[in-house]
C-alpha cells in the first residue's frame, strides 16, 4: 500500500489486512467471449465504461481541434466544412455517446442492483442487448466520420439538416436512432428493477439518493427518447423522400421539427444531470460521515426536476416565433425548475454542517461539482428570462452555459463517482496524491476555457463560428489555453486509473467507511453480489447503523 | 430493435410449481417477482411505444387543423370498406390471441398452438388487405413523391349518375397539401405495419416452442406479455382507423 | 426604474472599452443590460453564498476538528427558506425578463420598415425607398425601426449584439423585430443559427448615421424605384390586376385600402390584414377566401422570390386608391412582353454607389 493512501483515508479497520478476494465477477469466468456474452450489470458496466471513455476522448480530441481553430480569428486551420464537421462530430458523440449514458450506463449499472440489495437488474439479457445497441450506434457514428463526417450540428434542425447539405446526415441519424434504444432499455431495466427487486426492509424511502436520482432520469429516458427517435426516423423519410412534414415550401412546418426535437433533448439535459446529482449527494455524505440533509427534499426534487423537465422545451426557441403567451408560460417553468436544483445545491452545502469532513479525490470533484454547477444553473436562469434569452442564446454564453452544467457538473460528477466506487469496482485503490492533482488541474483547466466564453457571449459572439472579429482574440485564446489545461486534467485519470489496476493499494470491503450497501460486501463483488439477501433495517447514510455493524465486526472477529 | 422486449421474453418466467423450472431465473427471488417485473417491463415498453407514436399523432394533428380541406378530401380517397374489415380482422386476431393467453393458463398445448395459429393467420390477412389498400393508393398516384398526382384533388372525376364532380374541386395550392396527409397515413400504417411484421415473426417463434410444450407446464409469461405487445398494436389500429378514415367521411349519400 | 446615469456611464463605458462588453448602441440596450447586472450580482451572491458556506463548513468540521459528525435529518425551516427565497429571486427574473421581452419584440407604431431576406448565406436589405444592400444595413439613429425578415432556404438568426436584439429568420413567415439606434457608428451582424458551410461567413455591418446623412445616404443609394413601384410592375407583369382591379365587378377584391383593416374570409374567421397575411394570401390563396368571393385565384408558390413578395406587399400596402390599379391595366398592354416569372428588379446604379449597394 502505497504511503499517501495511509495518510489520507482515515478509518481504515480492514485495510492493513485487505486481500483482493479469491472469487469474484471480475475472475469468476474467463476469455473475452465471457465478457461479451455477461448477463452481469457489473460486467456490462465495465464493458460500457470502457466504450464511453473512447468516445469521451474521440469527442474531446474534436473539441481540440474546435479550440485550436479559434486559436486565430481567421479561418486558417482547416475548411468551413470541416470545421462545421469537428463541432457536429463534437456535440454527437458527446452527447449521444458519453453523456447520455455516463453516469446510468455505468456506475448506475454497476451499483444500482447492488444499492437495492438485488443479484441483477430485472432484465440481463436486455441490459447487455442495450450496451450492443449502443456500440451499433456508435458505430453508425464512427461510419458517417470515416465516410467524410455530418455537418448538421447535433440539433439536425431541418430545413437545413434534409435539403441542403450533402453530407452523411442518414447515416449519424441511424447512429442516434439506435443509440436511443439503448437508453431506452437502459431506463426500463432501472424503472423495472428499482420498482420490483427491492430487497426486504428496502423501502422508496430508505433508498440511496443515487437510486432516486437514476430513477428519476430513468423517467425520461423511457418517455422521452421515443419522441426522439420517431422525429429522426421523420427526417430521414424528408431527406430520402421529400415529403415535406418539416418543409415550408410544401405546407411543412419547420417549427414542428423544433418542438419534437426539444421534447426528448430538453429532458435529456437533465437525463444527463440527474444521475451526476445522485453522485454527488454519495460522495458529500460519505465524506462527511453524516446523513445527507434533508433527504426527502433532495429525492423529491430530483422527481420534480424529471417532472418540470418534459415541459419547458419551448424555452429553446423563445426568439423563433412561438407565440407571447407560450413563451411566458415556458420561461415561468423554467424558473420553476431552476428551483429543485437550488435546493439540492443547498443541501448539499448543509450536509456538511457538523459533519467530521476529509477531502479525497471523490470529495474535491464534488466540490468542483457544487460550484460549477452554481454557475451553470444561475446562467441557465438568465436564458430563462426572456428578455435576457433575446441578446444571449445562440452565442457563446450558452455554449459556456452548458458546459458549466454538462462539463463542470455532470463531468465532475462522473469523475468524482469513478473515483469513488473505483476501489468497490477493481478492488484497489487509485493514487491519491496525483488524483487530487489532476482534480485542482481539471477545475483550473475549465474555469480559465470557459468563464471566458461568458464574456464572449454578452459580448455577441455567436455559437459554431469558425471564423470571428478579431477583437474576439484575447479571450478566444485564453479560452484555448484552458482547454490545454483541462484535457491534461482528463488524461490524467486515465494514466493513473490504468496504473492502478496493478499497482493500487488493495482497497478492502469499505474503505470509505461508507454506509451504502455496495460497501457491505467484498470488492470486487462476488458476481451473485451478495451470499445471501440481506434485509435492511436502517435508513440510507445511517452512520451510526454503521458504527454500531463495525463495532460487532471487531468483537466477533477478536 | 422495437420490440426487443418480446424477442426476450422467456426471461420473464414464471410457474406455479414449488419447484424450480429452468425458466426461474436464479437473480429472481421469487417467480412471483420474476412475473411481476416480466410484465412491468412490457407495460413500460409499451409507454415507450406510445410516446413513439405520439410524435407522429402530433404531426397529425396540426396538419389536420391547418389544412383541414386536403386532410378531409385526402381522407375520402381512403378505401373505408377495406380499412373496416381489416378493423374486424384485427380484432379478431386479438380475440385468438387473448384466447392463447387463457389456454397457456389452463395448460392446454394443443389449444394453445391453435389460438396461436389462428391469430397469426389473421395477422397475416391484415397485412394482406394493407397490401392491397398500398397498391390500390399506388394506382391512384397517392403515393408521396414524384409520382404524387394532384389532378384528381383539383378536377374531381364526374359522377356518372349525377353529372356533378363527386367532390368538390380543390385549388391547387391546398390540393398540394393533400400529400402531407397521405405521407403520415404511408408513416402511421405503415409504421404499424412493421409492429405486425415484427410481432408475426415473434408467434412464428412462439408457436414452435408452444408445440414443443414449453408453455404447458405453467410457464406462460412470454405468451402473456406478447399477447400485451399484441393488444397494443391492436389498439394503435383502433386509433389510426378512425382519425384516418373516418372522422372526415361525409354521411353516405 | 432609475439608475444614476453618471455611475452607469461609467460602468459601461469602462466595462466596454476594455473589450468585456458591447458597446450600448440602442434604447433597448441599458435595459437589458441593467437586467444582466441584476442577473450577475444574483450569480456572484449566490456562488459567493454556497462557497463561503462549503469553505466555511469544510473549515469548521473537517475531521481534526470535528472527529465524530452530528447526524441531523434536516430542518424545514432552512429548507423552505431556501426554496421560497430563490423561487422569489428567480420570479423577479421572470417578470422582469418577460417585461423586456414584449418591449424588444413590439414595435412602437411609427416604427420605419425594413425587409431583410437571409439565404445561404448573405443577408439582403430592402428598404421601401428602393435601397437594396448586402451584407449591409444603414440606418438613422433616433428613430425606431423595424426589421420584417423571412429565410429564402434555412433557419438564420438576425442579431445585432450592439444593439442587445436578435431574432430567428424562418423559412416561409415573416418575424420581426425592432430597434432603435442611439449612436453613429457601425455595428457587427451576425447569423446566429448555424446555418451550413458559411454561417461564420454571414455576416455584415449595421451602419447608425445621423438622420441628416441617413437622408443623404438614401438619396445617393436608391435604385431609382421604391419597392411600391417594383411591386406595381409585378402586380401588373404578373397579371394581378386582372381580377384585383378595383372595379365593382372584379373577380378579386379590392386591395385598396385593405392592409390594417378586418377581413371577413369565407371560412367565418375574421383576420387581421398585415405583412404575413398578404405574403400568404399570395401562396396559399384558398386559405384566404375573402367572404363573397369565389375561390379561383391560382398559387404563386414557387412563381415568386421572396424579393418579389416583398414588393408586392410593400405595394399593396401604400394602396390607398385603385388610381394606380388602373394605371397598370392602362399599361399593361406595353408590359405585355414581362416575363411572366419574373426576377427581381435590377436596381440601377446610383451616383456615389454605396459599398452596400445591391450589384445584380
Amino acid at each position: 500500500m502505497s504511503a499517501t493512501t495511509h495518510h489520507t483515508i482515515v478509518n481504515l479497520p480492514d485495510q492493513s489486512t485487505a486481500e483482493l478476494p479469491k472469487r469474484n465477477y471480475l475472475n469468476n469466468e474467463h476469455g473475452l467471449l465471457s465478457w461479451l456474452l455477461t448477463g452481469d450489470h457489473k460486467r456490462i458496466g465495465i464493458l460500457y465504461l470502457i466504450s464511453i471513455t473512447f468516445f469521451f476522448f474521440l469527442g474531446g480530441a474534436f473539441a481540440g481541434l474546435i479550440r485550436l481553430e479559434l486559436l486565430t480569428p481567421q479561418p486558417d486551420l482547416v475548411a468551413s466544412d470541416t470545421y462545421n464537421k469537428f463541432f457536429t462530430m463534437h456535440g454527437l458523440i458527446m452527447i449521444f455517446l458519453f453523456l447520455v449514458p455516463s453516469v446510468p450506463a455505468t456506475i448506475g449499472n454497476f451499483l444500482i442492483p447492488i444499492m437495492i440489495g438485488a443479484k441483477d437488474l430485472a432484465f440481463p439479457k436486455i441490459n447487455l442487448l442495450s450496451w450492443y445497441l449502443y456500440l451499433g450506434g456508435a458505430l453508425f457514428t464512427l461510419i458517417a466520420l470515416v465516410q467524410g463526417g455530418v455537418d448538421t450540428g447535433w440539433t439536425f434542425t431541418t430545413p437545413l439538416s434534409t435539403h441542403y447539405l450533402n453530407t452523411h446526415v442518414i447515416t449519424a441519424a441511424t447512429g442516434v436512432f439506435i443509440v436511443g434504444f439503448s437508453s431506452i432499455f437502459t431506463g426500463l431495466n432501472f424503472i423495472v428493477t428499482i420498482h420490483r427487486m427491492r430487497a426486504p426492509g428496502m423501502t422508496w424511502f430508505r433508498m440511496p439518493l443515487f437510486v432516486w436520482s437514476n430513477y428519476a432520469a430513468s423517467i425520461l429516458m423511457v418517455l422521452g427518447t421515443p419522441v426522439l427517435a420517431i422525429t429522426i426516423v421523420l427526417v430521414a423519410l424528408e431527406r430520402t423522400l421529400g415529403i415535406g412534414v418539416f418543409d415550408p415550401t410544401k405546407g411543412g412546418d419547420p417549427l414542428l421539427f423544433q418542438h419534437l426535437f426539444w421534447f426528448y433533448s430538453h429532458p435529456a439535459v437533465y437525463i444527463m444531470i440527474l444521475p451526476g446529482m445522485g453522485v454527488i449527494s454519495e460522495v458529500i455524505s460519505t465524506f462527511s460521515r453524516k446523513r445527507v440533509f434533508g433527504y426527502t427534499a433532495v429525492a423529491f426534487s430530483s422527481v420534480a426536476i424529471a417532472l418540470f423537465g418534459f415541459f419547458v422545451w419551448a424555452h429553446h426557441m423563445f426568439i423563433m416565433g412561438v407565440s407571447n403567451y407560450s413563451a411566458l408560460v415556458f420561461s415561468l417553468l423554467t424558473m420553476l425548475v431552476a428551483v429543485p436544483s437550488a435546493i439540492k445545491v443547498f443541501n448539499w452545502a448543509f450536509t456538511l454542517q457538523k459533519g467530521s469532513i476529509t477531502f479525497e479525490t471523490p470529495m474535491l470533484y464534488a466540490f468542483a461539482f457544487i460550484g460549477l454547477f452554481t454557475i451553470g444553473g444561475l446562467t441557465g436562469v438568465f436564458l430563462g428570462s426572456l428578455g435576457m434569452d433575446i441578446h444571449l442564446t445562440e452565442t457563446y454564453f450558452i455554449v459556456a452555459h452548458f458546459h458549466y452544467v454538462m462539463v463542470g457538473g455532470m463531468l465532475m460528477a462522473f469523475l468524482a463517482g469513478i473515483h469513488f466506487w473505483w476501489p468497490k469496482m477493481t478492488g484497489r485503490m487509485y493514487p491519491e496524491s496525483v488524483s487530487k492533482l489532476s482534480a485542482v488541474v481539471s477545475f483550473i483547466g475549465f474555469n480559465l476555457t470557459f468563464m471566458p466564453q461568458f464574456i464572449l457571449g454578452y459580448l455577441g459572439m455567436p455559437r459554431r463560428y469558425h471564423a470571428y472579429p478579431a477583437e474576439y482574440q484575447v479571450l478566444n485564446v485564453l479560452s484555448t489555453a484552458g482547454a490545454t489545461v483541462l484535457g491534461v486534467g482528463f488524461l490524467m485519470p486515465l494514466i493513473y486509473l490504468a496504473w492502478s489496476l496493478k499497482y493500487g493499494a488493495i482497497a478492502g470491503n469499505n474503505p470509505w467507511q461508507a454506509t451504502g450497501l455496495e460497501w457491505q460486501i467484498q470488492s470486487p463483488p462476488l458476481t451473485e453480489n451478495f451470499i445471501e439477501v440481506p434485509i435492511v433495517d436502517h435508513e440510507a447514510y445511517d452512520y451510526e447503523w454503521l458504527e454500531h455493524k463495525t463495532a460487532n465486526e471487531v468483537t466477533t472477529v477478536g | 430493435m422495437d420490440n426487443a422486449i418480446a424477442t426476450h421474453p422467456h426471461e420473464h418466467a414464471e410457474h406455479h410449481e414449488h419447484v424450480a423450472l429452468p425458466q426461474h431465473r436464479h437473480h429472481f427471488e421469487t417467480e412471483q417477482q420474476q412475473r411481476e417485473a416480466g410484465s412491468f417491463g412490457m407495460w413500460l415498453f409499451l409507454l415507450t411505444e406510445i410516446m413513439f407514436f405520439g410524435g407522429m399523432f402530433f404531426a397529425y394533428l396540426l396538419y389536420r387543423n391547418w389544412y383541414n380541406p386536403a386532410f378531409v378530401a385526402a381522407s375520402n380517397q381512403l378505401n373505408v370498406k377495406e380499412g373496416a374489415i381489416n378493423t374486424v380482422i384485427l380484432i379478431a386476431s386479438g380475440f385468438f390471441m387473448a384466447l392463447g393467453v387463457w389456454a397457456a393458463e389452463v395448460r392446454k398445448q394443443k389449444l394453445l398452438v391453435i389460438f396461436l395459429v389462428l391469430t397469426t393467420i389473421f395477422g397475416f390477412a391484415f397485412l394482406g388487405v394493407k397490401a392491397d389498400e398500398y397498391h390500390e393508393k399506388y394506382e391512384k398516384h397517392h403515393i408521396p413523391g414524384a409520382s404524387f398526382d394532384i389532378r384528381e384533388f383539383v378536377n374531381p372525376p364526374i359522377d356518372a349518375k349525377t353529372g356533378q364532380p363527386d367532390q368538390k374541386p380543390m385549388s391547387p395550392d391546398m390540393a398540394q397539401k393533400t400529400q402531407l396527409f397521405f405521407f403520415l397515413y404511408f408513416a402511421m400504417t405503415g409504421m404499424h405495419a412493421f409492429h405486425m411484421i415484427l410481432g408475426l415473426g415473434i408467434l412464428f417463434w412462439l408457436i414452435w416452442r408452444a408445440n414443443r410444450g414449453e408453455f404447458s407446464a405453467g410457464y406462460v409469461a412470454p405468451i402473456e406479455n406478447f399477447g400485451l405487445y399484441w393488444h397494443f398494436v391492436d389498439i394503435v389500429w383502433l386509433f389510426l382507423f378512425p382519425l384516418l378514415y373516418l372522422i372526415n367521411r361525409h354521411p353516405l349519400k | 426604474m432609475h439608475i444614476s446615469p453618471v455611475m452607469w456611464q461609467f460602468l459601461v463605458k469602462w466595462l466596454h472599452s476594455s473589450a468585456l462588453f458591447p458597446a450600448e448602441a440602442s434604447t433597448i440596450a441599458p435595459w437589458t443590460d441593467a437586467l444582466y447586472f441584476f442577473l450577475l450580482a444574483m450569480t456572484v451572491v449566490g456562488l459567493v453564498l454556497v462557497g463561503a458556506l462549503i469553505f466555511g463548513f469544510s473549515v469548521m468540521y473537517r475531521k481534526e476538528k470535528s472527529p465524530v459528525a452530528t447526524q441531523i435529518e434536516g430542518s424545514t425551516l432552512l429548507e423552505a427558506t431556501w426554496t421560497i427565497i430563490p423561487l422569489a429571486i428567480f420570479l423577479v427574473t421572470f417578470v422582469w425578463g418577460a417585461l423586456l421581452y414584449f418591449r424588444i419584440y413590439n414595435p412602437p407604431t411609427n416604427a420605419m420598415n425594413i425587409y431583410i431576406v437571409g439565404k445561404q448565406w448573405m443577408w439582403k436589405a430592402e428598404h421601401p425607398g428602393g435601397q437594396h444592400e448586402i451584407n449591409a444595413l444603414h440606418v438613422p439613429i433616433g428613430r425606431p425601426v423595424q426589421l420584417t425578415m423571412i429565410s429564402q432556404d434555412v433557419f438564420h438568426s438576425f442579431s445585432i449584439p450592439d444593439f442587445r436584439v436578435k431574432r430567428e429568420v424562418i423559412p416561409g413567415r415573416y418575424s420581426t423585430v425592432w430597434f432603435q439606434a442611439t449612436e453613429a457608428g457601425t455595428y457587427h451582424l451576425f447569423c446566429t443559427q448555424y446555418c451550413g458551410t458559411a454561417h461564420s461567413a454571414m455576416i455584415g455591418e449595421i451602419t447608425a448615421m445621423s438622420p441628416e446623412d441617413y437622408t443623404k445616404w438614401t438619396q445617393q443609394s436608391t435604385s431609382g424605384m421604391s419597392l411600391a413601384q417594383n411591386g406595381e410592375r409585378l402586380y401588373a407583369a404578373m397579371g394581378c390586376n386582372a381580377c384585383h382591379n378595383g372595379s365593382a365587378a372584379a373577380r378579386g377584391p379590392n386591395l385598396a385600402g385593405v392592409y390594417g383593416s378586418k377581413l371577413q374570409l369565407t371560412n367565418g374567421s375574421q383576420v387581421l390584414v398585415n405583412d404575413a397575411y398578404l405574403r400568404d394570401a399570395i401562396l396559399n390563396p384558398s386559405q384566404h377566401i375573402t367572404a363573397g368571393y369565389a375561390p379561383i385565384m391560382p398559387t404563386y408558390q414557387g412563381q415568386i422570390s421572396e424579393e418579389g413578395l416583398i414588393d408586392l406587399v410593400e405595394f399593396i400596402k401604400n394602396l390607398d386608391s385603385n388610381y394606380r390599379v388602373k394605371q397598370t391595366l392602362v399599361t399593361a398592354e406595353s408590359d405585355q412582353a414581362a416575363p411572366s416569372t419574373p426576377q427581381p428588379i435590377a436596381p440601377q446604379q446610383g451616383p456615389g454607389a454605396n459599398t452596400g449597394m445591391v450589384k445584380q
